[in-house]
């Protein structure tokens, strides 16, 4: 029996420790926003928060994410940064098939946590690990300028 | 905040089918003389949107349902997979029948060709063929609306008026919500269509208006949207499956007995082998299923399996590309033939020739493929995202020997498609282990690995390209050679393109020089061979622009300006004269190929990123531009190479006329991915073979851009046509001209001449 917090509630589930979070999340708990692309922590796709910071949820096993904070997609509305990206990604009209843009949200909020004001090679250098296969990435800089600039005006 | 929050219900609260066949009358009578009508007409329909299976609709009860708290439900019976159709569509319908989009749901159909009309999501199609009737679907349900709160007032319907989700009459001051009309589609008989007036285009709130809508983009950004993985059941279980690793090979024993020791796997089943040519049958191989993926994907790796010999064995993408290129040199299969060319080639002043290479590549759609299903006493329901729900749904039906009435599909959100989700191979993977395990949901999941190993390919391509000049330095011949494995091959035996194919980009080329020969060799598929967004233009176009802009230096001129002599003075000119037979499926009367058009969108895209402007060393400007899915798109790409061929994409620009723009912002979002992904593809797009294997397997070895290889500065520019046009595709156009534009922007830059895709390490 493995013990996980997930979005603050703490659940029990039986798993192996090799499991990655990822199939955790999404077959044992049900956390489907949370999304699979490659296996092997190149897409992005299954970016979550392990106490507060961007973790790859395929290659995380679920022995390591024990007694840890974990912060999914369905979770990160609640925090005021979390909020702010997911509300500018729509104003701007980011989300094309929006398979991966679970993992850009969640990244997008680990970038605007530790950096407020990015700049453009700051957001390409941080957001580089999450692929989009539509093509979105030019939105995505909008997206994360705005939300900044938003962030700024009405701090978290 | 603009867009309002919409759920994605799979299932369809417009109208059941049941209800639907009792609601228009007698159910043989409607069907009957639907059946007849579409005889007797089949002469005339074979155009747009009546040509494709099953047709268009235009009835409101089967697309609008209002409910008593003001909440009105628009179904999409076309594919959401990023292009914005669910939002695009519904926007159409919200827009003429008066409603408040912030008060309208998206529900997604399931695949029903009698109900919906045609729902098959690929070829650029969904707008061009659906604006019309949508349109005429809100208009009669505002029609509807009006006559409903007449009778309830008993005053003549000239006098009420519907506008902003409420009828009201003027002389009386009295207003009706549309909740409190919620009964209208049921009780209000529909009127004929021909009587039903549509709003004037300067009244329209959301057709061509400048604004950011989206039914989906809070749910997707919040988690909570369905895509095909994200359906789940009680006591579900989930599959992968060990497929064979060429084409032609199948299992023919395997030891499972390390699988079925790992815990949490259920059983190991064998899935049918499909003969080539295969369609859209599974590929075969042996089934893991388990308590979850995991599990299902370790009990794959413990598998021992021997797999047959397969014809294709031997497929070696270096050596392939020699035989294609040997091909291209020789005389082959003639297309279409003007003037003399042969003359024209013994009497030039100067000749230039050269050929294009552009590899398979693959969708590798972020969702990788998926399906779930369950068989329930003799009724199978599946969820799948498809592009194509009815094809998907009678391939499915077939491959389990069920009644396509005994099924259902359920069409969730794709999580990206390009072509690759109108194959539904995967469904029937899904539906053969649920059918042998009766009352368990089954999951389908395939991994990047199967993904980009059993992909149905972009084709292999040598585009080879001749032509000369007289003593004026004018063009006097033009020949063009393709050769490509067909996507025919899949369906049946086929050395030669299709039809369709050939008018990709190939035989259709609009340039007015006096001597041309367009042919296609020969060409064998050792793998299964797909569309893929744009499909053969994509070689094409990179061939073509490539090409022209070789000869506009080869004579010394500037590119824009020895494109624009090649197009010659504007022409309109009728497909069938340049063997354009299919024009993508739009009567030729309507869709001619209007080289002014061309003209306008290179010459706008131009202008915008400043071509002829001053650039430091090491920096270029390149163009392209190109027709496809009877729309024009140009691009000019600004690019600097730094030491060690470091590539840099600076500003890309685009103009693009798809005729009339209903959702402006939905068309930049196409061109701009269609932008990403042609750099990509140019950079580093590359499946190769070696014994008959996909060598890539995953993100390493098949790279997609990332984010620093977009283009710093990314515009698009709507071309307004200027005159009266028929709708063009908009999903596709976008992406031909872009490693065109690329690669002649590197040859500005560096005089580094690339024809061979991907780009790879040929800078440094």
């Amino acid at each position: 029996m493995t013990s996980l917090t997930v979005n603050g509630k703490t659940i029990d589930i039986s798993a192996p420790d090799d499991m990655p979070l990822l199939w955790a999340l999404r077959d044992l708990l049900g956390y489907t926003g949370t999304k699979f692309g490659c296996g092997i922590g190149l897409c992005g796709s299954c970016t979550i928060h392990l106490d507060g910071n961007p973790v790859r949820s395929c290659q995380t096993p679920v022995s390591a994410a024990s007694g840890r904070k974990i912060t999914t997609i369905e979770g990160i509305g609640s925090d005021p940064v979390g909020d702010a990206v997911q509300k500018s990604w729509v104003a701007e009209g980011v989300p094309q098939c929006g398979y991966c843009q679970a993992g850009q949200v969640m990244s997008a909020t680990a970038l605007l946590k530790s950096n407020p004001t990015p700049d453009d090679e700051a957001i390409d250098n941080y957001m580089s690990g999450n692929l989009c296969r539509c093509g979105t990435y030019n939105r995505i800089r909008t997206a994360i300028l705005t939300a900044s600039a938003s962030l700024k005006e009405d701090p978290a | 905040m603009k867009s309002p929050v919409k759920n994605f219900s799979m299932s369809n609260h417009g109208l059941n089918r049941r209800k639907f066949i009792q609601g228009v009358g007698a159910t043989g009578a409607l069907i009957l003389t639907a059946n007849w009508s579409w005889a007797e007409q089949a002469e005339e329909k074979k155009y747009g949107g009546d040509s494709q299976p099953g047709g268009v609709k235009h009835d409101p009860r089967i697309f609008i349902a209002i409910h008593e708290d003001g909440r009105v439900d628009i179904t999409c019976a076309r594919v959401e997979m990023g292009q914005g159709i669910r939002t695009s569509l519904a926007l159409v319908v919200a827009d003429e029948m008066e409603a408040d989009w912030e008060q309208c749901r998206v529900i997604q159909a399931p695949g029903d060709r009698v109900i919906y009309g045609n729902q098959n999501t690929d070829g650029s199609r969904s707008m061009r063929h659906w604006f019309s009737p949508m349109r005429r679907c809100g208009a009669t349900a505002r029609a509807m609306l009006e006559q409903a709160a007449a009778d309830q007032w008993q005053v003549a319907v000239s006098e009420v008026v519907a506008a902003n989700h409420a009828v009201s009459h003027a002389k009386t001051g009295r207003s009706l919500a549309y909740g409190a009309l919620a009964g209208t589609m049921e009780s209000v008989s529909v009127p004929d269509s021909a009587t039903v007036k549509l709003k004037d285009e300067n009244d329209h709130r959301y057709i061509g208006r400048e604004q950011t809508l989206s039914a989906d983009g809070m749910d997707i950004v919040s988690g909570s949207a369905t895509y095909g993985a994200d359906v789940r059941f009680d006591n579900m279980v989930y599959a992968v499956i060990a497929r064979p690793p060429c084409l032609g090979s199948r299992a023919e024993s395997w030891d499972d007995s390390e699988t079925l020791k790992v815990p949490g796997v259920i059983r190991v089943m064998a899935i049918k082998s499909a003969a080539i040519p295969t369609a859209f049958s599974p590929l075969g191989g042996v089934a893991v299923v388990a308590e979850n993926t995991w599990a299902a994907m370790r009990g794959r790796d413990a598998l021992k399996v021997k797999w047959s010999s397969s014809p294709n064995d031997g497929y070696e993408s270096g050596a392939y590309r020699k035989v294609m290129e040997e091909a291209a040199l020789k005389p082959a299969r003639v297309l279409r033939e003007q003037g003399d060319l042969d003359k024209a080639f013994a009497e030039a002043d100067k000749k230039h020739q050269a050929s294009y290479y552009l590899p398979h590549i693959a969708h590798a759609t972020m969702e990788p493929p998926v399906a779930t299903a369950l068989l329930k006493g003799n009724f199978l329901e599946a969820w799948t995202p498809t592009q194509a729900p009815q094809e998907a749904r009678s391939t499915m039906a077939a491959h389990v020997g069920m009644a396509e009435d005994k099924t259902r599909l359920n069409i969730t959100l794709l999580g990206g498609g390009f072509g690759r989700k109108s194959k539904p191979d995967f469904l029937c993977e899904a539906a053969e282990i649920a059918v042998a395990m009766p009352g368990r949901a089954v999951r389908v999941q395939w991994t990047r690995e199967d993904d980009l190993a059993h992909d149905y390919f972009h084709t292999v391509s040598v585009e080879y390209l001749a032509a000369s000049f007289d003593q004026q330095g004018k063009t006097t011949g033009w020949l063009h050679r393709s050769v490509a494995p067909s996507i025919m091959t899949v369906f049946m035996e086929s050395e030669y393109q299709a039809d369709w194919e050939s008018n990709m980009g190939h035989n259709n080329t609009p340039f007015a020089v006096p001597n041309q020969r367009i042919e296609n060799a020969t060409a064998q598929a050792h793998t299964r061979i797909g569309w893929f967004r744009s499909v053969s233009n994509i070689p094409r176009a990179f061939a073509v622009q490539s090409f022209v802009n070789e000869l506009a230096q080869q004579s010394g001129r500037d590119h824009l300006e020895f494109y624009l002599e090649l197009l010659a003075e504007d022409r309109v000119i009728d497909p069938l004269d340049v063997n354009d037979v299919w024009n993508h499926g739009e009567n030729p009367e309507l869709y001619p190929i209007d080289t002014g058009r061309l003209r306008r969108v290179i010459q706008k895209a131009a202008k915008k990123a400043g071509w002829g402007k001053k650039l430091p060393a090491g920096r270029g400007l390149g163009l392209a531009v190109h027709y496809s899915f009877v729309s024009y798109v140009a691009a000019v790409l600004e690019v600097e190479v730094a030491a060690g061929g470091r590539l840099v994409v600076h500003n890309a620009t685009m103009a693009v006329d798809c005729g009339p723009q209903i959702n402006p912002d939905r068309i930049r979002a196409q061109m701009e991915g269609s932008c990403v992904m042609g750099i990509g593809l140019a950079l580093s797009g590359e499946i190769s073979f070696r014994d008959g294997r996909a060598v890539q397997s995953n993100f390493d070895g098949y790279q997609i851009p990332r984010m620093p290889q977009a283009p710093r500065s990314l515009s698009v520019h709507l071309v307004d046509p200027g005159k009266e046009v028929e709708l063009g595709g908009v999903g596709e156009p976008g992406l031909p001209p872009i490693a065109p534009a690329l690669c002649n922007a590197i040859h500005a830059a560096t005089g580094k001449r690339i024809r061979a895709l991907p780009i790879g390490d040929q800078l440094a």
